[in-house]
């Protein structure tokens, strides 16, 4: 990159997230540079599960989550058979009456907001699981939801961003930014008409009132099994697990890979930075998933690996400006939700910066909103 | 007694060695395709010790065995070319 | 008539064993580090992924065909206290320490206050076009199915690879039938026989090496010779040999490649021990980077069968306190044995040619149908994993690693556990309270020999 260019816009991180924003930026005529620390998709998106899911436990999650969904829809068909985008659905599943209920609520909801969803009771559930353990209560189907695999999406969104005339520079950290632009762990400065923050679960380390801390995950994956499962099963008390900020928790949350290899997940710990395999939350997890699929103890599981997923204290993003710093902008915050949520951002944030109204109501990413307790 | 042993290869019964390993028993009978790539190209055994993966097949009903570890037994079905 | 396999008497639900020692590997370091461990006191359980004890060099299905000296350390194995876990694949190493491993598909938790990795080699394959097909088999991978009972008698065998495993080899084939067709060494003349000339200073190499040569001396065997493309339809037909003037091709049933060998070093980097070069790093008392954890034999770099034994001795009583006068004893002679490593080492090196074998669309992952061209040689291990699934398979990477480091340069990823594939129900096994037993002597199932 030389020293005398000064893109539109500098993204820094790229990760999903970055990738979609400068992919974005690209498509719109911006002169875009993104900048990783590491190499493209190599940090919280390679701890992804992939689930491109609605979520309803706010207002907000529920309105960018299917905005999202459905812009990944739209992009489905041009993305490469590396991204291994999958129309499998999720199943949600109930264990007792009182989860049943909450289907049931659930269901009202998504239909509400015109998201596809079907009750199922426990039959059902079984005929079209059956690995499941019978009898369940039911569960609820969602078919729009997709998986795909998260670092080959982010790749592609650079390559697409590249064909655009972004510049994509891998293995190359910011120290610092400044207003109008960054300086660079190497030596240099690089300047540009607007800096985003896209840095994931490293974002707060660049702008450190950004109320982003690590969230740590860990997955096993198992060996071939094709048609063990069919669609991504997680269990109702996910949404406790995700959204209560407690120590430590795990969840059923498995998912059926195109190579019929199965994903397991899945895990939340508030450790800091420490990247080691936890033996015992691994066991939790793994007897929390053999308990609904009773077979899984027999399969063979090949690899287990962990990320951090930047969590915020409400459970929302950040995406917009960044009032402290002239020309800095956040797309940074998204939690378990960040491939889901990678468009619906990117988008948002486009609009955002060229002065237009996005689609869906932004007030509640707004970073202001935690810009206004730093400052107080 | 010729110091031979039946098993079961995809359905069909085979005589091999006793006393081998699943691995060569299977040579024996003529099993060229142990299991098959992810682009369905016939592999077969590389390292003989467990560490290639390539000799996998399925063992009374277990799939993903490594033939090369186990000992071949009276009785086994097995199932190659996966 | 063969020995019964050895078995844990553990029982086949989750097992659960305590010793002082935990030794990982049953091949001569192994056997000599148990073997030394369990006559000076402690108790000692030996886990091994075989069928019995003996490794990769000492292989067998019954003991009458081996040397005296692998016969006489297998009998001191029987005749000690150590417990033999055979089918044994170790997972996991918890600090404590705890093993995790699974037999016969059922876990096994090994507690140990003290650890023993003597976790062998493996071949290194090098790609090239048509090396994915069946009948192409390693070196050392003829060797073990031979062992463990295929015949390859009346079949045509071209040997091409580089190393000290191809005459033994060969003539190991030869005894049991096959035609060997040629014996194909990579490493140039000159290189060979400065190592042959080098062999004055372990004499009992000499001997070893004249034994192997006379056993098929009407053999055609030729150096700086190299394979560089197998074809056949469902099996390998024939291979295209070159010495870099002519090329021909050869017809076989059966392609033996491998090009020397690599410490296999899973276990040690899932413990964190420090590596150098590929090799796990350890002091005159075997002893790791970590604290109770000690390595003997290839793991520490390739040098064979004497320097495993010699290191295995002493890993085996530095792990009950006793090194010194081991030390004293051995220490000439292990030193000795590295320097033969080092010379094996520098003799054998692949040629440069071997790097530009793999075409475009030539495999390189086998678990995974990654071919050469979709690798960038500016990524890292980790950066071809995520972008091509390189190494996701099965294998966990060990066939390809050892190509990729060759071809690109790229160091070995880290290994988390499980450090093999393994049940699920064995990662989440926990032994239950009441089953939990000190290694009792003598506790081990010996069938009818």
């Amino acid at each position: 990159m030389s020293a005398a260019r000064h893109p539109d816009v500098l993204v820094i991180g790229a990760g999903i997230v970055g990738a979609a924003c400068a992919y974005e930026f690209a498509r719109e005529g911006l002169d875009v540079a993104v900048l990783d620390a590491g190499f493209a998709g190599g940090g919280t998106t390679a701890a992804g599960m992939g689930h491109l899911v609605v979520m309803d436990d706010s207002e907000a999650q529920f309105a960018l989550t299917a905005y999202s969904r459905r812009l990944w829809e739209e992009r489905a068909e041009d993305l490469p058979a590396e991204c291994e985008f999958d129309r499998c659905g999720t199943l949600w599943v109930a264990e007792d009456d009182a989860q049943m209920e909450a289907v049931r609520a659930k269901h009202d909801a998504y239909v509400a907001h015109g998201i596809a969803a079907e009750v199922l009771d426990g039959r059902a559930v079984a005929e079209c699981e059956p690995e499941l353990r019978a009898p369940l209560a039911g569960g609820l189907r969602v078919p729009g939801d997709r998986v795909l695999y998260p670092p080959a999406a982010a790749r592609h969104f650079l390559e697409r961003a590249r064909e655009c005339g972004a510049e994509v520079r891998e293995r190359c950290r910011v120290s610092q930014i400044r207003d109008g632009g960054v300086l660079l762990e190497e030596g240099g400065r690089l300047d540009a008409g607007a800096v985003v923050n896209a840095a994931g679960a490293e974002a707060a380390r660049l702008v450190p009132a950004l109320p982003i801390v690590p969230r740590k995950g860990h997955l096993v994956i198992t060996d071939r099994y094709p048609g063990f499962c069919r669609h991504q099963l997680v269990e109702l008390g996910y949404l406790k697990s995700a959204h209560v900020m407690s120590a430590e928790s795990v969840a059923f949350n498995v998912q059926p890979r195109a190579t019929g290899q199965l994903l397991i997940g899945s895990s939340r710990e508030l450790v800091g930075w420490d990247a080691s395999l936890n033996r015992d939350i691994v066991r939790q997890m793994l007897r929390r998933a053999i308990a609904f699929l009773p077979r899984l103890g027999t399969l063979s599981g090949l690899r287990t690996w962990n990320g951090f997923r930047p969590a915020t204290p409400d459970k929302l993003p950040i995406i917009g400006r960044w009032d402290e710093t002239e020309g800095l902008w956040i797309a940074a915050g998204h939690e378990g939700l960040g491939i889901t949520t990678a468009l619906g951002t990117a988008r948002i944030l486009a609009d955002l910066l060229l002065g237009r109204t996005p689609e869906i109501d932004a007030a509640p990413f707004a970073p202001a909103r935690f810009a206004a307790q730093a400052a107080s | 007694m010729d110091g031979r042993i039946e098993i079961r290869v995809n359905g069909k019964v085979v005589r091999v060695p006793a006393d081998v390993s699943l691995a060569a028993a299977l040579l024996d009978a003529g099993t060229a395709a142990f299991r098959a790539s992810i682009h369905g190209a016939p592999r077969g055994p590389l390292c003989g010790m467990g560490v290639c993966h390539e000799c996998r097949v399925t063992i009374n009903g277990v799939p993903h065995r490594r033939s090369c570890l186990e000992p071949v037994v009276a009785g086994m079905e097995v199932v190659t070319g996966e | 008539m063969s020995d019964a396999i050895a078995t844990t008497s553990a029982g086949a639900s989750s097992g659960r064993l305590r010793a002082d020692v935990a030794v990982i590997g049953a091949g001569p370091a192994g056997i000599a580090a148990a073997v030394r461990a369990a006559d000076a006191g402690a108790s000692v359980v030996v886990l091994d992924e075989g069928m019995r004890p003996g490794g990769q060099i000492w292989h067998h299905r019954t003991r009458a065909g081996l040397p005296r000296l692998a016969r006489d350390w297998l009998d001191a194995l029987d005749r000690s206290a150590a417990t033999v876990v055979c089918g044994a694949s170790v997972v996991d190493i918890e600090p404590g320490f705890r093993l995790a491993a699974e037999v016969r598909g059922a876990p096994l938790t090994v507690d140990a206050g003290t650890v023993i990795l003597a976790t062998g080699a493996r071949e290194r394959f090098l790609p090239f076009p048509g090396w994915t097909l069946p009948g192409v088999v390693g070196v050392g991978g003829a060797q073990a199915l031979l062992k463990s009972g295929a015949s390859f008698a009346g079949k045509r065998i071209v040997i091409a690879g580089s190393g000290p495993l191809l005459l033994p080899v060969a003539a190991s084939l030869a005894r049991a039938g096959a035609r060997i067709a040629i014996v194909a060494e990579q490493a140039p003349a000159a290189a060979v026989r400065r190592f042959g000339a080098g062999l004055w200073r372990t004499p009992g190499k000499i001997a070893q090496a004249a034994r192997y040569r006379a056993a098929f001396r009407a053999t055609r065997y030729a150096w700086g010779t190299w394979a560089t493309r197998a074809a056949g339809d469902d099996a390998v037909r024939e291979v295209t040999l070159t010495d870099g003037r002519h090329t021909w091709v050869e017809p076989c049933d059966v392609l033996c490649t491998g090009y020397g060998l690599v410490p296999s070093t899973e276990l040690a980097r899932l413990a964190g021990c420090a590596i150098d070069r590929g090799r796990v790093v350890v002091d005159a008392r075997q002893r790791t980077s970590i604290p109770g954890i000690y390595c003997a034999g290839e793991p520490t770099g390739i040098a064979g069968v004497e320097a495993s034994l010699i290191e295995g001795e002493i890993a085996g009583l530095a792990a009950v306190g006793r090194a010194r006068k081991a030390i004293e004893r051995l220490d000439a002679a292990r030193r000795r044995q590295r320097r033969f490593a080092d010379r094996l080492d520098a003799a054998f090196a692949p040629r440069a040619e071997l790097r530009s074998l793999a075409a475009a669309d030539t495999i390189i992952c086998r678990c995974e149908d990654v071919t050469a061209g979709r690798l960038r040689p500016e990524w890292s291990q980790r950066q071809a994993k995520l972008y091509t699934r390189a190494g996701m398979g099965p294998c966990q990477g060990r066939i390809c690693g050892a190509a990729l480091e060759h071809l690109f340069g790229w160091d070995a990823g880290t290994v988390r556990a499980p450090a093999v594939a393994t049940r699920l129900a064995t990662l989440i096994a926990e032994p239950t309270p009441d089953d939990a037993g000190d290694c009792p002597t003598q506790n081990r199932t010996k069938g009818a020999s």
